[in-house]
Formats: structure tokens, sequence, C-alpha cells
């Protein structure tokens, strides 16, 4: 086979013409729809910008809810939104934002939300339980600890980004 | 490797059959445009095909982005356009194939009226095909009033009023078009989606079968 010429028989050459030319009409009929579909994804994220919640004065040595509204675009849609923070000042002055969404399977923790437990965040889903720091407790549902949010202060007023996930247990 | 893949299924469940019926018959001489070029007449009803491939595929991948209510369609169509990559093209494409697949089929009306090809024994398929025009031009219709813009609407205002003026069940035609005695509006659109994208497909796709079944059946006519 290999020795003699290779023979392109007329039916050989009209099929792979066919599906060819086949071929690249279908790709250029669907590549468009294709990109237009996926397009989600390619999309750049937009970085949220740094959103002022709450003047530095009222953060206090325990957890307190702060929540601050921001303009959500979804495509075609414009709303507001609320997020929340629960933010403290530990031994060393240092601000905590932490986020509330528990890293189990996403509800909203609450600091000292179960009476037993009156110095930990306290998920109510499958209660899970976190430490002030944001460290969840071993042995209870979330595997990871609460986000930090990334925070700035500008002329006395905390100004929080987004919530940044930290490394499990 | 395809052929090694193709063999493994052929060998189970014996496909061959399958699609030979379906793709490989002879074309006759007279229908063939190498042998008389004059028969690319008979290019129409093929073509006809293809375009509604086209409406069907970008129809779906539109129906991603586009939502079938008063406050957020015309949005939703104006962000595909203008926010989303290729947007324009695969709304574009819709747009414009609405168009061409009356044109191309008319043309294939045209054929087959002048070569007297619905004579006996084809007069049902003739029919069927007509059923296929009727189902066609209404997805024209209900697919013209989905962006929500003003021609749009009053486009289908004026439809309207149309259907109003059949004899005796007019007025019982348009609520139940319009989904409501007076306004046209919410449940108008939301009927039109739903005509537009399942019952009229629903209907094309039974059509189509029948009249592909019948011309394989019957066979192309013969020549002039």
């Amino acid at each position: 086979m290999s020795e003699k010429k290779q023979q392109v028989s007329r039916r050989q050459f009209l099929n792979y013409t066919l599906t060819g030319v086949g071929g690249f009409m279908a790709a250029s009929m669907l590549a468009p729809m294709v990109r237009f579909a996926i397009d989600p994804v390619l999309k750049a994220s937009t970085s949220g910008e740094m959103q002022p919640v709450v003047d530095v004065s009222e953060i206090t040595t325990d957890p307190q809810r702060f929540e601050w509204t921001v303009k959500q675009v979804d495509a075609w849609y414009t709303s507001d939104v609320t997020h929340s923070a629960w933010v403290y000042k530990n031994e060393k002055d240092e601000i905590i934002p932490l986020s509330p969404i528990c890293k189990h399977l996403g509800c909203t923790v609450n600091w000292a939300g179960n009476e037993s437990y009156p110095d930990q965040f306290f998920c109510p889903c499958h209660d899970g339980r976190y430490f002030k720091d944001g460290k969840n407790v071993p042995d209870t549902p979330p595997n990871a600890p609460l986000d930090l949010y990334e925070f700035e202060v500008k002329d006395g007023t905390l100004y929080l980004g987004k919530p940044v996930p930290r490394e499990g247990v | 490797m395809l052929q090694k893949m193709y063999d493994w299924i052929d060998e189970r469940v014996d496909i061959t059959p399958l699609w030979r019926d379906i793709a490989d018959h002879e074309v006759p001489e007279h229908v063939n445009p190498a042998h008389h070029f004059s028969a690319f007449v008979y290019c129409f009803g093929g073509l006809t095909f293809f375009v509604t491939v086209i409406q069907i595929l970008s129809g779906m991948f539109l129906t991603m982005y586009y939502v079938p209510d008063i406050e957020n369609a015309w949005r939703s169509v104006y962000y595909l356009q203008t926010q989303v990559q290729a947007g324009q093209i695969v709304r574009g494409m819709h747009h414009w194939g609405a168009s061409v697949v009356i044109v191309m089929l008319f043309l294939h009306t045209l054929r087959v009226f002048f070569q007297g090809a619905y004579k006996k024994p084809r007069e049902l398929n003739w029919m069927v095909g007509v059923l296929i025009f009727f189902v066609m031009l209404a997805l024209g219709l209900t697919g013209y009033l989905l962006p929500w813009d003003n021609k749009a609407y009053f486009a289908t205002v004026v439809t309207l009023q149309i259907a109003e003026q059949v004899p005796f069940i007019g007025e019982m035609a348009k609520t139940l078009l319009n989904g409501d005695p007076s306004i046209v509006g919410a449940q108008t659109l939301a009927r039109f989606f739903a005509i537009h994208v399942f019952f009229l497909p629903a209907a094309l796709f039974v059509l189509m079968a029948v009249h592909f079944i019948m011309i394989r059946k019957q066979g192309i006519s013969g020549p002039l």
C-alpha cells in the first residue's frame, strides 16, 4: 500500500470535498451561536468597588452586624442589594470584618446565635459553628473559616470590598 | 478511530440501513443541476429546510437571553444585541432567516405549482405543504411581537383587529390570541412566546416529517 502511489478515487474525493464544505458551513453557522452562549464565562468579572459601611468609632470588641447597600447590575436588571458583615476589633485593635456566609452550604451565620455558645458564630441550618476570629470549630459541618472582607479605613469610615476565602483548618 | 466507533455501534444495533434509508438514494437525472442547469429550481425545498434548521438553532440560542415579559423583553433583546458577543449576528440570523424562509418557501411553491408536481398522487403532500406555509406565517407573526418595541406592538394590534373581522367567532378568536378582551400586554406577550417556541415548532416538526416521508414514499415527480 505504502509502496504504491496513493490513489484517491473519484468517490473518495467527492466524499472529502462534500464533508469539508459541509463541515465549514456547519461551523460558520454554529460558531457565532456558541460564542453567544458562552459569553458569560468569557466576560471579565467586574471587581466591586470599596463601599462605605460604618463609622470606625461604632466598632466595638463585640462582633456587630453592619449592612450596606450596593447597586447591582444584573444584565438588563438593576437593583439595590444589601450586603452585611460581622465586624469587631480584636485585642490588637485590628478591625476584623467577617462575611456572614456559612462555608458549609451558604446559610447566614449569627454571632451568639445559639444560647449554648454565646461567644461563637452559629449557623442555624446544620449547627455549624465558628470561633470569634472566624475559624471553624472542628467537628462541626463547615470545613473552612468565614471569609474576610477586603477593607480600608478612610477618614474614620470603614470601607469594605470583596469577601476573600481563607485556608481551611 | 471514528470508523472503529461506528463499527462498534453498527455491529450491535445495525444503524447502516437507518441512515442509508435517509441519505443514500439516487438523484434522478432531471433533478440534477449537473445535467440540466435549470434543475436548480429543485433546490428550493431543501433550502427552505436548511434555513429552517438555522431558525431553530438560532432561536434556541436566543432564548438563553430573551425573557417574555413586558418589563424586560425589550431590555433583554437590547442587552443581547449590545452587550453579548455575537449577539447581533445570532439575532440577525434569526431576523433575516425569518424572511428568507418565507421567500424560499414561496419559490418552492411556485416550482411545484408550475411543474404541476402537485397532481395525483401527490395532492396530499401539496396540502401538507400549504399547512407548513401557514405554520411558517404564524411563526413569523408571533415572533414579530417578541422584541416588544413599538413596531412589534402596533403590528400585533393590527393583526388582532384582523382576527376580529372573522364572522361570528372573530371576537373570541381575538381574545384567545390576545389573552385579554382588550389589553394587548403581559398576557399577549406570554401567549405569543409560548405559541412561537413550543406549539408552532411542534406542529412544524410533525408536518415536515409527514412531508418528507411522503416524498420518499412517492418519489420526486417525473420530468416535464
